[in-house]
């Protein structure tokens, strides 16, 4: 049975030629970039190029892009780092309720060491209105953060009309956007969106695992969170992983090669799914916005059934999808994303993911429209929810 | 796999699914808000279970956790079905995760439910199903020795509760007794809203 992969959000795979690219860096080329002598400088080159090719993804210089070893790394030093240099000047944080953890947890712990925040909401389909944050902007604000697509509804933000809410009334708060979900998968340019600081991560484009990256605009300083030496221009210490940046940095330029064609053909695939399935399965719903959204991604909230046990009845048939469910969670939690949303816990319950990656074909969707609808009727036919709804519906 | 081979087995071809239109004892435990939910119907004879039936909403332990309690009751009186434990349910399936003990393994408190409305309904004391609607939680004595979330260790003194490893601060619910993470507003077991 061939396995159909649609858990773009958790991992995704590595592109061949990324790996190619990789292979000499985990062989014979496995100098350290900082050495002076031919062999760290043949690394160095690599990083260098590999840096090259990160920033043209994003529209930025070089210099600022600091390699990281994932985006959860790349928001702690945004949030942490930011809100620290910047304290002299407030104390006051803004960032959205459907950040990911490491942003939110990021912020409660500099709410432990003397910073305020202020979560903004979002609609039902988890965009966050740029008026709400102006509304959250205070006199001593001095950081921004709003993601630019969510994963786990693939709602995309309105980033760059966030910036300019927060350039006019707040001018001394910075912008960081984490914009792991979206890297890579939509064109992004860091100019047009205004913003001060952006995260990205490899793996989200077809790179290596543990590559990511933190955009900081140039003149803009942080406090490292990693201290050691010099790598990185002493943002970030730490010998610098040589494979995964070199990994990263292929990723990156095929990424942009690609970006126009394969958005098209993923919102293609990622559209026949959201329309074959909301027409073959009764009341499951679409989660985040219709239109503005990754083109990668279908979320789902299914009616009467739970999650963890839908993602199960899917593995046995071949399919890999994700949930948010409470009991697909280790911590026994909704998704605070789908809570922030208004869903109601039963409904959130039903939280169900199709990521689509690259080498997804019209035939796999068309296998997933096949084989989904009998999985969520075998669990509704168990389903004490569902039974009192036909009975309510008289049927 | 997070479950073993007989775990998964109950989940795909979970035994006795369905109603009992003519029951004997109807009962229900658990709700949508903890993200599990178990109807059984139990018919008995002579004292004897004679047949048993579930429907459920839940994970894939909290069907398989059904599915083996149907087939562990089958057959039993009325009181060696009522030693039937959550522990030896689980212990039946081969062991469950550890986060699935406590929300999932509920099977044992359905059947019970069932088995006192039968009691009831034969003492004329009860008409219609027995709904629980809640989880019957085992009173949790004192603050917890692991953390909900991460299973680490917990520091505990009387004015704080708080995981070592996942650095969040716990709280206990007034509800269901278990702990939650401080900045939650509901419960995350039982649903139920945090006092501040």
């Amino acid at each position: 049975m061939k396995r159909i992969y649609l858990d773009h959000i958790a991992a995704a795979p590595i592109d061949p030629a990324v790996t190619e690219a990789m292979r000499p860096f985990m062989g014979d080329r496995f100098g350290n970039p900082q050495s002076l002598h031919s062999d760290g400088q043949t690394a160095a080159e690599a990083v260098e190029e590999a840096r090259e090719g990160v920033a043209a993804l994003i529209g930025a210089v070089p210099d600022e892009v600091i390699f990281t070893a994932s985006g959860t790394e790349a928001n702690n030093l945004a949030i942490k780092g930011l809100a620290q240099a910047q304290k002299a000047k407030g104390n006051h944080l803004v960032v959205s309720s459907i950040e990911h953890a490491s942003v939110l947890n990021a912020v409660k712990s500099l709410e432990r060491s003397g910073f305020a925040a202020t979560l903004v909401p979002v609609d039902g389909e988890g965009w966050i209105d740029p008026a709400d944050v102006a509304k959250a902007l205070r006199p001593e604000t001095i950081l921004v953060s709003v993601m630019t697509a969510n994963s786990e509804v693939g709602t995309i933000e309105s980033v760059a009309e966030i910036v300019r809410e927060v350039r006019a009334k707040a001018p001394g708060a910075l912008v960081h956007t984490d914009a792991v979900a979206a890297a890579g998968n939509i064109p992004l340019d860091v100019k047009a969106l205004g913003v001060d600081a952006l995260s990205l991560s490899g793996n989200v484009f077809y790179g290596p695992k543990g590559s990511a990256a933190l955009f900081l605009k140039k003149g803009r300083k942080l406090v490292p969170q990693i201290e050691g030496g010099i790598q990185e221009g002493g943002r970030r210490g730490g010998s610098e992983d040589v494979p995964a940046i070199v990994g990263m940095g292929k990723a990156a330029r095929l990424a942009a090669a690609a970006m126009t064609e394969r958005a098209g053909r993923m919102s293609a695939l990622r559209d026949r799914l959201i329309g074959g399935l909301t027409r073959s399965i009764e009341r499951v719903r679409l989660t985040g916005s219709p239109d503005r959204r990754l083109p990668y991604h279908a979320s789902f909230c299914v009616e009467f059934v739970e999650g963890e046990a839908m993602l199960l009845g899917l593995d046995f048939k071949g399919i890999a999808a994700s949930s948010f469910s409470a009991c697909t969670s280790k911590s026994l939690k909704v998704s605070h994303v789908l809570l922030a949303m208004g869903l109601d816990h039963a409904l959130a319950q039903g939280s169900l993911i199709f990521s689509l990656i690259d080498t997804i074909s019209a035939e796999d969707i068309d296998r997933v429209l096949e084989i989904f609808p009998p999985v969520v009727e075998r669990l509704r036919n168990m389903s004490p929810l569902y039974t009192a709804y036909l009975k309510e519906s008289g049927r | 796999m997070i479950y073993s081979d007989k775990v998964m087995d109950h989940f795909q071809n979970p035994r006795n699914v369905g109603t009992l239109p003519d029951a004997d004892g109807v009962g229900q435990v658990g709700n949508p808000v903890c993200g599990d939910m178990m109807t059984f119907y139990v018919k008995v004879k002579d004292d004897r279970l004679t047949d048993v039936k579930f429907q459920t909403f839940g994970c894939g332990a909290a069907i398989a956790v059904s599915s083996m309690v149907t087939e562990m009751a089958l057959g039993k009186t009325v009181a060696e079905a009522m030693e039937i434990t959550n522990e030896k349910v689980a212990e039946e399936l081969g062991g469950l995760p550890k986060n699935k003990m406590h929300c999932s393994n509920l099977g044992a408190d359905a059947l019970h439910a069932a088995l006192e409305n039968y009691q009831a309904r034969k003492a004329g004391t009860a008409a219609g199903p027995n709904i629980v609607g809640d989880h019957d939680h085992e009173a949790a004595e004192g603050a917890p020795e692991r953390c909900p979330y991460c299973d680490g260790p917990v520091d505990n003194s009387p004015e704080m509760c708080s995981c070592r490893k996942c650095d969040l601060d716990l709280v206990e619910c007034g509800h269901c007794h278990l702990y939650t993470n401080k900045a939650e507003t509901n419960c995350t077991h039982c649903g139920a809203q945090l006092e501040r």
